[in-house]
């Protein structure tokens, strides 16, 4: 299959991206400042990130809302214009298709942004449940995605634009706003545990946006990070992706996001499966390297010599200074505070089981 | 990129220098740590423990991934630079200086290039 490429791409080449195939996209990893410093800059200052792989849905008419509360375990029945929902989308069996973010547009106009890699999947499986006056659009390709995230993101972002055009509340939006002469969607969220925006861009502005963010914040220490990076930072926080804290098989309440799932509607797909299964058995936590060692996905972990679980992601966490991963492991032996065994290719190393997130603003 | 004179090369992108004909220092080249990138872990072997020409005696880890390094002499393991286990970033910084072991008892060593044909060697490599 042919790689996608982003409205970015050439941005990437000309500021020595190495690209690297990510969701069926040619992607950045990392620039030659190396995904440590970009992870720091995140932290310290601010770090501009391609995301326009994400996949936009849009859904409009009278039946939206229904059709959101549904498909998603998340409530959308009470949302102000401009508002953003995180949800997992069920299959009937309990398991997850994807994890996404609603945004209220306006009336019964939304916005929905989706994982890359499940795009196809998801448009599919919503239009295939869709009922009633509603209709779903998938609109991935006008627009590009720019996440601007770190604690001087704001700073940034008010050399460009006006006071009104900056949402004050986290999970919260403005429609149609002027960015450097650019109109967009400003919206306070992102993937990295710090304060920080993404900007909703059309396709043939994007590259624009990025020149002027980057122009504009050269002085705060923006810099480019990639997808290495990204991954860092959001194993940094604890914040789950799809394919390994959440899959398929993998139902929200195993992944520890029972908040994001409302049991009191009436129904949404998924809901008997969950309801009959009752408290999972597994359940995702947060491990540090005690011992010497980095940990990755898919490794298993154990207690006193038995086998409790599985990994989900793992890596060095720059900015706490230590190896963090996520696992799914037996609901029993998961208290915090219990020291584990996680065999990193064939070599066990010491973890102990950690609240998460590791990092926190 | 750097191609110290004084360096053989493996086509594994390990450097040796030789002391002398049975002893030798260990390490990843330039090349080696530019496409790996940022460093932040090593897993060192122990003295005494025997190494095998063209067979991994060490592992690195960037953040994003592990990489064998072998070993590009048949022997055994004299020293252990276990500095580099506090500061894996000198592998990044300073990759001819930031020695993994010190072989002693060489026996036999692996097709090593000179820096002239490892340069040339990397070139190619990398258009690839």
């Amino acid at each position: 299959m042919e790689l996608k490429r982003t409205p970015l791409y050439g941005a990437h080449v000309r500021l020595g991206g190495r690209m690297v195939e990510f969701g069926g996209f040619e992607m950045p990893v990392q620039y030659p400042t190396g995904v440590i410093r970009e992870h720091m800059a995140v932290r310290t200052a601010c770090g501009l990130f391609d995301v326009s792989h994400m996949g936009e849905v849009t859904l409009e008419g009278p039946d939206s809302v229904k059709n959101l509360n549904m498909l998603l375990t998340n409530d959308y029945t009470r949302m102000e214009d401009g508002q953003a929902r995180y949800s997992p989308m069920c299959n009937e069996n309990g398991g997850t298709v994807d994890d996404l973010i609603v945004y209220k547009v306006s009336g019964d106009r939304y916005f929905i942004v989706v994982n890359a890699s499940n795009r196809e999947k998801d448009v599919a499986w919503m239009k295939e449940h869709l009922f009633g006056d509603a209709v779903l659009n998938d609109v991935s390709d006008a627009w590009g995605q720019i996440a601007l995230q770190g604690p001087a993101a704001e700073k940034i972002l008010k050399k460009m634009t006006a006071p009104e055009n900056i949402p004050q509340k986290g999970y919260h939006a403005l429609w149609d706003r002027d960015v450097g002469g650019i109109k967009c969607i400003v919206s306070r969220t992102g993937y990295t545990g710090s304060d920080g925006f993404e900007l909703y861009v059309p396709a043939e502005k994007t590259e624009e946006m990025w020149n002027a963010l980057l122009e504009n914040g050269r002085d705060e220490g923006l810099i480019p990070c990639g997808l290495g990076a990204r991954d860092t930072l959001r194993l940094e926080a604890s914040m789950p992706l799809y394919g390994h804290e959440l899959s398929d098989t993998i139902s929200p309440l195993t992944a520890g996001l029972g908040y994001f799932v409302k049991m009191d509607k009436p129904d949404f797909i998924g809901k008997s499966a969950l309801e009959a299964a009752g408290q999972p058995p597994r359940r995702r936590v947060g491990l540090k390297a005690v011992g010497r060692g980095i940990l990755r996905e898919h490794q298993d972990v154990y207690l006193d010599g038995r086998k409790i679980g599985q990994t989900t992601s793992g890596t060095h966490c720059p900015y706490i200074g230590c190896s963090a991963a996520m696992a799914i492991l037996d609901r029993e032996h998961a208290g915090i505070g219990t020291h584990v065994e996680v065999d990193v290719r064939g070599r066990m190393v010491e973890a102990e089981i950690v609240p998460m997130p590791f990092y926190k603003k | 990129m750097n191609f110290p004179k004084e360096l053989k090369y493996t086509r594994t992108h390990e450097w040796v220098r030789f002391t002398d004909e049975k002893t030798a220092y260990i390490g990843i080249t330039d090349f080696a740590q530019d496409q790996l990138g940022d460093l932040v872990f090593v897993n060192l072997p122990s003295e005494g423990d025997a190494l095998t020409a063209g067979e991994a005696f060490a592992d690195v880890e960037s953040v994003k991934a592990v990489s064998d390094v072998n070993s590009p002499v048949t022997g055994t393991v004299a020293k252990v630079n276990e500095e580099l286990a506090d500061a894996p970033e000198k592998m990044n910084e300073t990759p001819y200086e930031a020695w993994f072991v010190m072989a002693e008892d060489i026996s036999g060593a692996e097709d090593l290039m000179d820096a002239e044909a490892y340069e040339e060697f990397v070139k190619t490599e990398g258009a690839s």
